[in-house]
């Protein structure tokens, strides 16, 4: 995290063996204790819904993990704006950290409303809107995500997935409103929309709780892979910067070999 | 701008022309495609007639995805990006071209899918006024994104799988708007249809401001 | 209709991805960390 990087700390101070920091460290700990504590309220303290029954107990994973998720989508969405804008590899990596983990947790949202729908609504898989749209958004990221992996493009790759991300929450709202009116022709089920009259203040405090211990995850999630993928970006550049060096020595050492090899080689890349 | 984008589609199109790909190889494929949805259905049971719109859109969305590719491999080869990118034409004019180039094909391949629907499925068109201009807003969105993400995945070597993975979730809302519209429209209720209409218009404004503004940074040098 | 199955269901596919998914993140910055030179690692 070159923006970040402390002045104050001595060049002598040995860097972590990983990625964690002190910051990171209490933030995980915090975390734990929450989902611990999201864990008692959901099948201890909570009690069962008057409409929902038990099945209650699989939002309290369920709605925090939507919550992540667009939290995480609108994050990629901003770090590829301010991309675009100032190409700072800080938010590049910002936005694809945050992007990976919002399909992580757009994919858990899917499931737990999968495992939902089945004893609610006799089906795992209902053609409603919420579901529905969200299965398309789950799969513009995963293609957001297939971009980003096309290995050795560097910077064009970087940009145009900036623009996908940035696309990808334009696109989001208008598949939203389709698959709703789509759908709305057929049936009215959301899944939330049910929830929410009679719910109970111990209910809502569990969701309430749910979301805090979640969001505390996300921001450590982002915080880590952010490390992750910037220590991955380093270690690439600096191996290339050998194959050059090494390149390089070897045009030296030996001028005639090394160019037959050169020549063979971008035979072989160039499409 | 307006005149690159012309520029643009003149050259595209007069290449589509003389190459014929377009219509020796995407027009055949979409018309075996209908050909496949008769094969999948059972003809007899009357499901190609009812479902005949969707059929319709999924078969030019599947046509679409060739077209594009073939849009952007023509300048990806021999080094006719940089070709493009030194010629001084706007990057917004560029997109324009493209997308007006698009548009013409892909209204043209709706031409002949229409009048195989008619003939295949024993379609009925009726409500000509809504069929024509959902087709013309659901075609310009279709270009317009196909443009988008053509470009980002222009050049790459993974380009021909990493295609349909962004385009077709992207292009979702114009498959449920432009099968519902054209459904009314045969159903003989056009009134249920406009909205759709509309949806589809909103998409396409909404994707050729984003291509306008975002086909500067996708074309940029490396 | 029993639905302890989806809801233990539920909560193990999520803890279980969480876990793999942050073990994942550990051990690969692990890894890369050793590939790095402490300078250019020092976090907030």
């Amino acid at each position: 995290m070159t923006e970040s990087r402390h002045p104050a700390e001595g060049r002598n101070r040995p860097g972590p063996a990983g990625t964690s920091s002190a910051g990171t460290k209490v933030l995980g700990l915090v975390t734990i204790a929450g989902l611990v504590t999201l864990v008692l309220f959901a099948f201890v303290f909570s009690p069962a819904d008057t409409d929902l029954g038990e099945t209650v107990r699989i939002m309290y994973v369920h709605v925090p993990s939507a919550i992540v998720t667009y939290l995480a989508f609108a994050l990629t969405a901003v770090g590829s704006a301010v991309y675009l804008k100032n190409r700072s590899e800080f938010w590049d990596l910002l936005a694809w950290s945050s992007a990976e983990i919002g399909v992580l947790f757009c994919g858990l949202m899917l499931v737990t409303g999968m495992l939902w729908g089945r004893p609610t609504w006799g089906t795992y898989w209902v053609w409603d809107a919420r579901l529905t749209s969200t299965a398309v958004m789950f799969l513009l990221y995963v293609g957001y995500l297939a971009l980003r992996r096309v290995p050795g493009e560097g910077e064009v790759v970087a940009r145009r997935a900036a623009v996908v991300g940035l696309g990808a929450v334009l696109i989001v709202p208008i598949v939203h409103k389709s698959v709703d009116w789509w759908r709305s022709l057929h049936q009215e089920a959301t899944t939330l929309g049910q929830l929410d009259p009679e719910i109970d203040g111990l209910q809502y405090f569990t969701l309430f709780l749910g979301m805090a211990a979640f969001g505390c995850l996300f921001v450590w999630l982002v915080m880590h892979r952010f490390r992750v993928a910037y220590l991955a970006r380093q270690v690439e550049s600096s191996g290339l910067q050998a194959a050059i060096a090494e390149r390089r020595a070897e045009a030296v050492g030996d001028g005639s070999a090394a160019e037959s090899r050169q020549t063979s080689t971008s035979e072989g890349v160039s499409p | 701008m307006f005149r690159d984008a012309a520029l643009v589609f003149g050259k595209d199109l007069r290449l589509e022309l003389r190459s014929r790909v377009g219509l020796n190889q995407v027009v055949p494929f979409a018309v075996l495609v209908l050909v496949l949805f008769a094969f999948a259905l059972d003809p007899d049971s009357g499901v190609l007639t009812r479902a005949t719109a969707g059929l319709f859109w999924v078969a030019v969305l599947l046509a679409a995805l060739l077209a594009v590719q073939r849009a952007f491999s023509v300048e990806t080869s021999d080094g006719v990006a940089d070709a493009l990118r030194l010629s001084g034409l706007e990057p917004a004019g560029i997109f324009l071209g493209k997308v007006g180039s698009l548009a013409v094909q892909l209204i043209a391949l709706e031409v002949v899918l229409g009048a195989g629907v008619v003939l295949f499925y024993g379609a009925d068109p009726t409500g000509v006024g809504l069929l024509v201009v959902t087709a013309l807003v659901a075609t310009l969105g279709l270009a317009a994104a196909g443009a988008v993400y053509g470009a980002i995945a222009a050049g790459l070597r993974v380009r021909d799988t990493l295609l349909p993975l962004l385009l077709l979730p992207a292009v979702a809302p114009v498959l449920i708007g432009a099968t519902q519209a054209f459904e009314a429209a045969l159903d003989g209720v056009p009134g249920d249809g406009w909205p759709w209409a509309a949806l589809l218009g909103i998409f396409a404004l909404l994707y050729l401001a984003f291509g306008v503004l975002m086909f500067g940074p996708l074309l940029e040098e490396a | 209709m029993n639905e302890w199955p989806y809801i233990i269901g539920a909560w193990a596919a999520v803890s279980a991805a969480l876990v793999a998914y942050v073990a994942w993140i550990l051990v690969r910055g692990r890894q890369l960390s050793r590939q790095v030179p402490p300078e250019e690692r020092r976090w907030m």
